[in-house]
């Protein structure tokens, strides 16, 4: 029998408010095994502690029961105390009174019987704790950055610079992502690519940095520090080490001029060439053959590029590679795209030419851009007077098959940034904002707002634009209501942009799968704990940057991504890492080596060993399972499995949950 | 007749098993933002939905549980790639003998709540709590030598 202490915890009125802690002491002190139980006000601080380090010493205590918040909150700091004073760590069990009991009931003896009961269930359990010991388990030095936009970037440099090695994959020919497609940045107006194209430099030739572009993560297995990750290099078709990046094959193309290929790096904005590199900067500066479109490809006719190139790096026959990478942690930075439009049908974006998205704006103002940075209409290339742009489209909508129910966050930002820019380039354009709120949290940003009203005097309007339609005479007839003074307005416009909502990356749910990091309803990536582990996921060595994590601007995005990089290089500063010790085990006299348990086991750590046993006096051999500690995470897929009840898990053993349940339905 | 209405004071015994990484997590959120549920639920916390076995459902019907419902992560996002998988096939069959017994359907339940859904925990809670208050108290599998 176990020498039990209970600990219940007020948490300041947290827990005490709706729950009689006294009560709670007073009635599991006679639970079996229970020598000991109190109360304090806060049990996690250095005075709490301090208390349950004497209560073991002095009860000489084999088993802790903390009843508290949720054991994902302090789990560790108690398991920690108890270590301190000697006692197995593994001995500690959390009640979660309040969590699932004084935060979400109202009547006091109701939230006090339900304490009780959850405080029996552990102290149960705890009587059945063995003292489990962790592992040891090496960290390989080498990171992994999914994602080559800033954030990826900004990520990969500061784990670099701190000595170790890291690769960043890109699905894209170029690294850049999304920050590379812009023309200014707000709210100082800075060029993007002035700041931006010095740090893709940067990545490409840090010694410590290797990099994948046109390559995607295929296979993910292993688990912290020590993953094993199968990197697809998409066939480039061109030899990168023989490439000296002339541009000549783009240039002599046939189907740059009249191939109709739009350019995913213009929105579709102007067309590109089969063989072509996204943009002028792009690193590394090879270009890629677009096999779907090229005409060799198609046809096995033509061949222009490999006869023009004149280092002779143009390669039909180069294939896909797999290489398969170790690293001891990865960083996912997928970053995002705006959402698809076609449920709008109401702006007429596919419709109109004259309708476009505010990245498409971004491309239209930017001197590399396909008008060479001056703003005209898609449709008669004349420039536009009148300017409307609409805010909000699918962000913060209340109709979930249409939008989403999220801020995008930088639209507002944006838009008075491009509505400045037009104003100082154009002054005489007439500028219309249609939004539901200006939301414009963020250092010098509220001031930035205000330029654009009172130096620029564009011209904001809070309401909501029902329809935009295209006009015979080649105008967009803009109807809207005015919230503020609840007129209809009707406005003639030249050129309509939409502020479209922002979303993850869709390649990043494979990803998350892949990883098994957790996800939320809107795709973006799970934090560990939203407040105070912001940049990590639940599942251990996996790290987020970026907006894969939630919208953000660039200065949120580059601190993001620093503060995911410092956690990258705690991690690799580390030798070894402790392993979980809540591992399967096997009974080798009740196995009978069905091999049931292996082919559920997701980690492959289920192995099958002759062994000699001892059966009502008998020697015999029998084939048993056996569990591979190292490999093993502790889900318990095979205990369940298990058809003659030889396999369990310990921390978690079928004992203890049965017991937990009595204790539940008492 | 639903027992509930002879007995207005029926109050049902729910077991919740609640994996680790998603839904132990999602009403630790349902807590934190403050979205009640009767104090019926209790919740027992696992690794993961496949680590349920379907002894501890008998186990809780036999010692007088009203309801039992088994949450894990959404198909696909299970912190270890397939055990609610597992858990989902397992639940189905188990459900279907229960059913055969005489334990009704609505007495479990199988439901995916990421760690992000504290809203979608505390109304799968009210609504399954709702469920059991009108079917009443279970009389099957029950082990009649716990009854006083």
């Amino acid at each position: 029998m176990q020498k039990i202490g209970v600990f219940v915890c007020h948490c300041g009125t947290n827990i005490a408010a709706t729950v009689d802690v006294k009560k709670v002491v007073e009635l599991v002190r006679y639970e079996p095994g229970v020598v000991f139980a109190d109360d304090y006000m806060y049990m996690c601080s250095e005075a709490g502690q301090e208390k349950i380090i004497e209560a073991i010493k002095e009860y000489k205590l084999t088993g802790l029961v903390i009843c508290s918040c949720s054991p994902r909150m302090h789990e560790k700091t108690f398991r920690a105390c108890a270590e301190k004073a000697g006692l197995n760590p593994y001995m500690v069990e959390v009640a979660n009174i309040r969590e699932q009991c004084s935060w979400i009931h109202k009547d006091k003896e109701e939230a006090t019987k339900k304490a009780v009961i959850l405080a029996r269930a552990a102290i149960a359990k705890v009587n059945l704790n063995t003292p489990l010991k962790e592992g040891e388990s090496p960290v390989t030095k080498r990171a992994l950055v999914i994602g080559g936009g800033i954030a990826g970037i900004q990520t990969a440099l500061d784990i670099a610079d701190a000595g170790y090695e890291v690769d960043i994959v890109e699905k894209e020919p170029s690294i850049g992502g999304r920050m590379s497609q812009f023309d200014k940045t707000f709210p100082t107006l800075d060029c993007a690519s002035c700041i931006l194209t010095p740090k893709m430099v940067e990545v490409n030739q840090h010694p410590n940095i290797t990099l994948y572009t046109y390559s995607e993560v295929e296979k993910v297995s292993g688990y912290v520090g020590n993953f094993d990750v199968d990197i697809r290099k998409k066939a480039r078709s061109v030899d990168a080490d023989k490439c000296t990046g002339c541009g000549e094959c783009s240039a002599k193309c046939p189907l740059g001029k009249i191939g109709n290929i739009p350019s995913e790096f213009d929105r579709g904005l102007r067309n590109r060439p089969a063989i072509y590199m996204p943009f002028a900067q792009a690193v590394p500066a090879v270009p890629v053959i677009d096999r779907a479109n090229c005409t060799y490809f198609k046809t096995g006719k033509c061949g222009v590029c490999a006869k023009i190139c004149p280092s002779k790096a143009v390669d039909y026959e180069q294939q896909d590679e797999i290489v398969t990478v170790k690293y001891g942690a990865i960083v996912v930075a997928t970053g995002f795209d705006i959402i698809n439009l076609d449920k709008f049908g109401e702006y007429a974006y596919n419709e109109s030419p004259d309708v476009i998205t505010s990245i498409e704006l971004e491309r239209l103002m930017n001197a590399a851009g396909p008008t060479g940075g001056h703003l005209e209409r898609m449709s008669d290339h004349k420039q536009p007077k009148d300017i409307v742009f609409i805010q909000c489209v699918g962000s913060r909508c209340d109709s979930e098959e249409k939008g989403k129910p999220y801020c995008s966050k930088v639209c507002c930002m944006y838009t008075a940034k491009h509505a400045m820019l037009i104003k100082d380039h154009w002054p005489d354009t007439n500028i219309t904002v249609f939004y539901i709120d200006v939301r414009t949290p963020g250092k010098n940003f509220d001031e930035f707002y205000r330029r654009a009203v009172e130096q620029y005097h564009v011209n904001y309007i809070k309401g909501q634009v029902g329809k935009v339609k295209p006009q015979p005479d080649g105008s967009l007839l803009v109807q809207a209501a005015d919230l503020l003074d609840g007129k209809q307005i009707n406005m003639k416009a030249d050129m309509v942009v939409l502020a479209a909502a922002i979303e993850p990356n869709p390649g990043v749910r494979k990803i998350a799968t892949m990883l098994t990091a957790s996800i939320d309803n809107n795709n973006f990536l799970t934090e560990a704990h939203a407040k105070l582990r912001p940049v990590e996921s639940p599942t251990a060595g996996i790290f987020l940057s970026g907006m894969a994590q939630g919208p953000k601007d660039i200065p949120e995005t580059v601190s993001q991504a620093g503060a995911a990089a410092v956690k990258v290089i705690g991690l690799l500063a580390k030798d070894h890492l402790k392993t979980n010790p809540c591992t399967a085990q096997c009974d080798t006299l009740l196995c009978n080596g069905c091999s049931t348990c292996a082919n559920v086991c997701p980690y492959g750590a289920i192995t099958y060993d002759d062994v000699q046993v001892m059966d009502h006096g008998l020697r015999e051999t029998r084939r048993v399972a056996q569990v591979n500690l190292a490999l093993c995470q502790g889900c318990g897929a095979c205990t369940s499995a298990c058809p003659s009840g030889a396999m369990d898990l310990q921390g978690f053993s079928n004992r203890q949950i049965t017991t937990e349940v009595d204790a539940i339905c008492r | 007749m639903p027992m509930n209405e002879e007995n207005k004071e029926f109050r049902p015994l729910i077991v919740a098993f609640c994996c680790n990484w998603c839904s132990y997590a999602g009403a630790d959120l349902a807590g934190s933002s403050r979205l009640s549920y009767p104090a019926d639920v209790k919740i027992i916390r696992v690794p993961c939905s496949g680590r349920v076995n379907p002894m501890f459902i008998l186990r809780a019907f036999e010692r007088g549980a009203d309801g039992v419902i088994i949450c894990g992560c959404h198909p696909g996002d299970c912190h270890y790639s397939t055990g609610n998988y597992y858990a989902r096939r397992r639940m189905a069959l188990l459900f279907s003998m229960l059913e055969y017994i005489g334990v009704e359907n609505g007495r479990t339940r199988v439901e995916w709540c990421s760690a992000a859904e504290g809203a979608k925990f505390s109304k799968t809670m009210n609504e399954f709590c709702e469920k059991i208050q009108s079917l009443g108290e279970n009389v099957r599998l029950g082990d009649l030598r716990c009854k006083n």
